[in-house]
């Protein structure tokens, strides 16, 4: 304490300045110990080091940042070190998660003068892109993109599965990444130091670390493969062994080759889903569109129109009943994945219960119609039967039994009330596509696709619907405007942002102002 | 049990004479009133200042040892009430809460005690919660000092300067007969540091000792005509003493030379973000050097009028570095300037913002404004500052500022919580909207995606309070929240008391985990577990009912959404009129899993006969609307990409931390959504019996399985 300094010559400073890291983490993933990991190791080498956090209710699962200074002493002094970082001033920035790597170069902490980046980049979907109706999440590339502006270096990689697979936490893993950039000044066997002479899971730490560090020090690690997985289309077989589905396939050849992986997984689904007849209806009704679509230049257009038709026919076709759902659950595929998804391990056992709710709508619709319009017209008979869930243990011998008989309906389905009306609402919108072609090709395609609106089961189902029927309600309008297609699409975009469909009356609402 | 334990950091309570404390800046403040001498502490959590009360309440041994008393206590105003200990006897006490809330409650008993004054030292600690992380209003502790005649202290924020604040506070306190606060911010309380700790000390007068030998003085009670001579006592003796300590002791520090033309006037708190500064524009070192005069006000309320006239007179301008508004202590400065007619400049908030937080980078922007309009000579060998702003400029960089979703805090993983709101969501989905008064604690977080639940907060246990004007004839009721953590505060006679006596025809809804959840998971008075030192398993319904509500529903399991959102459904459209309070309880799932996980694979570990369950969803039956998605808002509940060329948008996905809670299921049959929502419950050791049932069914349901895929026809994958 220099108090009332007479110190009247300026000061000869020292140049010194302190190694800054910040930690970006969400509550719950670990942030807290390897600030602690951090503090400890610069300590361990005679250092000053100061972490700091805010963690209150952003623990709760929010983002959040500790922030770490560290420098040795000189002549006895302590450094004086700030408590929060400072745009420019960042030395390394060690994130959680891939989007919060982007929060850290948002917020101005990585700038390329100084900063190595070190991310995981698996995503934990926030909130906001989990819960619209569509695909909302955020597109991983524009992260990619910043970090190579921002960063003086990038060392990214995905350790939530180095992680799981070394049965330990990220934690540890960009604690390796850490050692493995060497931007500080200690050796890798001080870090482990600190690892060991922590209380728990210390081997299990020791191996994600180890990995993280072997996986940061590769000269030429593949890069990471973040775009979102693409669609996988099953290689067309020459000959399927059977006389029907090689008539399907051979019927499937007759069309541009362009379109055969998506006629191909449409009459694959249709088999599976019902039987190879049922397969031949889906190509009969995409053939009178192929025709439809030559007839009306489609070849200048990649045959959009029937590209578009193969897949949504399919899903149209397919609908969710309870027939299809019992089928699902019973599969053999489906107690192996069961077992894969909850890694259920040698000697332990898994049962599965299902949480369904069938309304008195879903088990009308599996009737043959007449007696499914008459259940519906009385909903007083049964109505009582379905006002509660049911918790079916598809793995004992009675529910499966149950499950596999529903499943066993399947040669009736086409005589069921949900099958005439899931006939008649394809055929209408089919025709009502067909109907546009001539005079608004982009416009009838867009039709087609507006089919994506209808999925889930029940109210779901319903509203979903409802959204399709608003959308389609709009075609008079559009038909005559050049962009027509261009805001079909558009409205279809907006009824997947919420899901009481606020975006599409607004978008509705502007197309029908002039 | 708070959330986490303290066993270890109980040991750094024992440091003695010379040894070395290394960890947290709210924990070394705990080791300091030990070092002082207190005789009692009280407080009510909250950040920052939980760990404080969490590493008493885990350190019974080392209290009882010294004769400390230790209290959790049952609000901030109880806690300032248990300062009265200090009035008629020369015994140290000190309590801590978070603020300006905590002081809000706090405040009339704060201004009882400072208004009689004290005997022995009284320490008031309060986690100013300002800026990033903090979860309340933005507002300054510093009039509640100013209003009350109550000294506040505002140290460096490095441990040897707070704990020495610990200590020159209680003989401030003693000789200016003076309650002192002590404010320390929010990365303060959580800074990682070291001192050098001396001996714990037992207090020279005890509890027992004044219990015994009471000594009355009625002059310490606010009363006319005590009340009138309490106040002229603050400016005539109690004022002037503190000074004189102040001064005498150097709290207040220098650093820097004596002649310049320019110096800055700085909070104690902001004293390293100055430097941080100084050392950018090349006018200070790391270590402490500096060529810009600094007064460093470690006390900034009072304030010296000797010493800042000192400090400001010969030089041509100086600043004054205080965060937030209104600028008290530079309304002062220019005060005590003016009436010594010093024509020294005063720069602040012309130069600083008048609101926000005073980030590094807001005060670089600040000291060099302030140069360059005072002495920008100074500024004339500067190095480049350290700067993002053309990286920032990029468009690249730009791109992101839309990709980058906000992640505020949520409900935890299987917190339950989310089923109460779920079933709240699906009432409104049927009877319409509703006025929702929201309250203090983790299920505030439903007024965020995906509930949208919540309308206003008033204050801790003054949810139903703030529905008071709506108690009317209408078509519909309002709802209140209340969690058990505010019921206990306030709740019980302010908003539950208030309605029954008022007639409120509302629904009050007690939000029930077991624990002060958000504060980090202290017991209070309904706790479930068994705690020795403290009374728990006092239910809310039996306080309810005494306090006189008729219409009581209690529901011991929130997971049940049916049963939750029926009850609901009642209450809203019940003939019945008075409060209608529905106890949801179910305990807090991050306290829980930190009980039993750790039991649970112990008894794996064992070879004892264990059920998981978590759930999971049939990728191929889900379409990917997410409906279930905004009924619950679980982190493990996600989405994910599928190959699937027939689906266009993400499926739902359960990720490993689901905990089997089972809001997913009970939310998609409640709501009737899908069923691809599953349990699995996996057997760890299974007995014999588990296995021969097992195997008995599987044998059976493999030949069915084999059966069907045999006549399907399909094409292979």
């Amino acid at each position: 304490m220099n108090d009332l300094s007479t110190t009247l010559t300026p000061t000869r400073f020292t140049t010194e300045r302190p190694i800054c890291i910040a930690v970006m983490a969400m509550g719950g993933q670990g942030g807290g110990v390897l600030a602690d990991w951090i503090v400890e190791l610069a300590e361990q080498q005679g250092w000053h080091a100061q972490s700091t956090s805010v963690p209150g209710v952003a623990q709760r699962t929010g983002a959040t940042i500790y922030y770490v200074e560290m420098l040795p002493p000189k002549a006895g002094r302590a450094p004086i070190l700030s408590l929060m970082p400072a745009q420019g001033e960042v030395d390394v920035v060690l994130a959680s998660e891939l989007m919060e790597a982007g929060r850290s170069i948002l917020r101005g902490l990585v700038t390329p003068d100084r900063t190595t980046l070190i991310a995981s980049t698996h995503r934990l979907y926030s909130t906001a892109e989990k819960e619209k109706p569509g695909d909302a999440t955020a597109d991983p590339a524009v992260v990619v993109d910043a970090a190579g502006v921002a960063a003086k270096r990038t060392i990214a990689f995905d350790m939530e599965a180095l992680a799981n697979k070394n049965n330990s936490h990220i934690s540890a893993c960009l604690f390796g990444a850490l050692a493995a950039s060497a931007t500080l000044p200690f050796a890798r066997e001080s870090f482990e130091a600190i690892i060991k002479a922590g209380g728990k899971g210390i081997e299990p730490s020791l191996k994600a670390f180890g990995a993280a560090y072997e996986q940061a020090v590769q000269p030429d690690a593949p890069r990471p493969a973040l775009a979102r997985p693409g669609k996988r289309f099953a290689p067309v077989p020459a000959s399927a062994g059977r006389a029907d589905l090689d008539t399907l396939l051979a019927r499937m050849r007759e069309f541009p080759s362009a379109l055969h992986k998506i006629l191909f997984a449409g009459v694959k689904h249709l088999t599976d889903f019902q039987d190879p007849v049922y397969a031949g209806e889906y190509l009969d009704r995409v053939t009178k569109i192929y025709q439809l679509d030559r007839a009306h230049g489609g070849a200048a257009k990649n045959y959009a129109l029937t590209a578009a038709a193969a897949k949504y026919i399919a899903v149209a076709m397919t609908y969710d009943d309870v027939i299809r759902v019992a089928d699902l659950k019973t599969r053999k595929s489906r107690f192996e994945r069961v077992q894969r998804e909850n890694s259920v391990g040698e000697g332990q056992i898994v049962y599965t219960t299902e949480y369904m709710h069938p309304r008195l709508e879903e088990v009308a619709g599996t009737m043959p119609a007449p007696l499914g319009r008459f259940l519906e017209s009385n909903p007083a008979l049964f109505g009582w039967m379905f006002r509660k869930g049911r918790r079916v243990r598809s793995g004992t011998i009675h529910w499966f039994l149950m499950l596999y008989l529903l499943a066993a309906l399947k040669p009736i389905r086409r005589t069921t009330l949900r099958h005439k009306r899931e006939m008649t609402h394809l055929d209408a919108w089919l025709a009502l596509a067909a109907e546009r072609v001539p005079e608004n090709y982009d416009l009838a395609v867009e039709i087609i696709n507006t089919r994506r609106l209808v999925k889930g089961y029940s109210d779901t189902h319903a509203r979903g619907v409802s959204k399709f029927d608003r959308v389609i309600g709009a075609v008079p309008l559009l038909a005559p405007r050049a962009d027509g297609a261009e805001w079909m699409r558009r409205l279809r975009d907006a009824a997947l942002m919420d899901e009481k469909g606020i975006a599409l009356d607004g978008a509705l609402k502007t197309i029908s102002t002039p | 049990m708070a959330e986490r334990s303290f066993a270890r950091e109980v040991q750094d309570l024992k440091l003695g004479d010379g040894e070395e404390f290394r960890g947290e800046g709210i924990l070394a403040i705990t080791k300091a009133l030990l070092q002082s001498g207190v005789s009692y502490v009280g407080g009510y959590q909250g950040a920052p200042i939980s760990h404080l009360m969490d590493v008493l309440a885990d350190a019974k041994d080392v209290l009882d040892e010294l004769g400390v008393h230790f209290e959790n206590s049952a609000s901030e105003a109880a806690a300032a009430a248990t300062l009265a200990a200090s009035v008629n006897y020369p015994i140290r006490g000190a309590v801590t809460f978070k603020s300006p809330v905590g002081i809000n409650v706090a405040s009339d008993a704060i201004a009882n005690l400072a208004s009689g004054g004290v005997t022995g030292g009284t320490l008031i600690i309060i986690g100013e919660d300002y800026g990033e992380g903090s979860s309340i209003m933005q507002e300054r502790s510093h009039p509640f000092a100013m209003k009350s005649q109550v000294w506040l202290l505002d140290p460096r924020p490095n441990l040897p300067s707070i704990v020495k604040a610990v200590e020159d506070g209680f003989e401030l306190s003693e000789v200016s007969h003076t309650p002192v606060m002590l404010e320390v911010r929010i990365r303060a309380c959580h800074v990682h540091g070291r001192f050098i700790a001396k001996d714990n000390k037992r207090p020279d007068f005890t509890l027992r000792d004044a219990l015994e030998h009471p000594r009355r003085d009625t002059e310490r009670v606010v009363l006319p005509p005590a009340s009138y001579l309490h106040e002229r006592e603050k400016i005539e003796q109690r004022w002037p003493a503190a000074v004189k300590f102040i001064k005498e002791r150097k709290l207040n520090e220098f650093f820097g030379p004596e002649k310049a033309d320019v110096g800055i006037v700085v909070q104690g708190g902001f004293y390293n973000s100055v430097m941080r500064a100084l050392q950018q524009l090349g006018l200070a070192d790391v270590y402490g050097e500096t060529s810009v005069p600094i007064y460093v006000l470690n006390v900034t309320y009072p304030l010296i009028n000797d010493e800042v006239a000192a400090f400001a007179v010969n030089k041509k301008a100086i600043l004054i570095v205080e965060e937030g508004q209104p600028e008290f202590i530079e309304q002062a400065l220019n005060t005590i300037l003016r009436r010594r007619d010093i024509q020294t400049r005063i720069a602040g908030k012309d130069v600083l913002p008048m609101a926000g937080e005073y980030t590094p980078a807001v005060v670089l922007k600040g000291v060099k404004a302030f140069l360059e309009l005072h002495a920008k000579t100074l500024l004339g060998n500067a190095p480049p500052l350290p700067d993002a702003s053309s990286v920032l400029g990029d468009p690249k960089i730009k791109a992101l500022g839309k990709a980058v979703p906000p992640r505020p805090p949520t409900f935890c993983v299987g917190c339950p919580e989310r089923p109460i709101f779920a079933a709240m969501k699906l009432v409104q989905q049927e009877l319409g909207q509703h006025y929702v008064a929201g309250d203090i604690g983790c299920h505030l977080f439903a007024s965020l995606p995906p509930f949208h639940i919540g309308d206003t907060t008033m204050g801790y246990g003054l949810g139903p309070a703030s529905s008071s004007a709506f108690n009317v004839k209408a078509g519909k009721r309002p709802i209140s929240i209340l969690g058990d953590g505010g019921f206990w505060h306030n709740g019980l006679s302010s908003s539950v008391g208030n309605a029954v006596y008022n007639k409120q025809d509302g629904v009050i809804m007690v939000v029930d985990n077991f624990y002060s959840a958000a504060t980090g998971g202290q017991d209070i008075m309904s706790s479930r577990a068994l705690n020795l030192a403290r009374s728990t398993n006092n239910t809310i319904v039996d306080a309810v009912k005494g306090i006189g509500v008729k219409w009581v529903r209690h529901i011991d399991r929130t997971y049940d959404v049916t049963r939750m959102r029926d009850t609901l459904r009642e209450a809203l459209t019940t003939k019945e009129g008075g409060p209608k309070v529905i106890v949801a309880s179910s305990e807090c799932m991050l306290n829980k899993q930190r009980r039993e996980k750790p039991l649970f694979q112990k008894s794996v570990r064992d070879g004892q006969r264990k059920v998981r369950e978590r759930f999971g969803v049939d990728e191929d039956v889900c379409t990917g609307d997410h409906a279930c998605i905004r009924l619950s808002g679980c982190p493990s509940l996600s989405v994910k990409h599928t190959d699937d060329p027939l689906k266009d948008d993400p499926v739902a996905a359960i990720d490993n931390n689901c905990v089997g809670c089972g809001n997913c299921g009970e939310v998609s049959e409640a709501a009737v959504l899908c069923p691809s929502f599953y349990r699995a419950d996996i057997i760890h050791n299974p007995t014999w019996f588990d296995r021969f049932l097992s195997g008995l069914r599987r044998s059976v349901i493999g030949f069915l399985q084999y059966r069907r895929e045999a006549r399907r026809i399909a094409f292979a994958d």
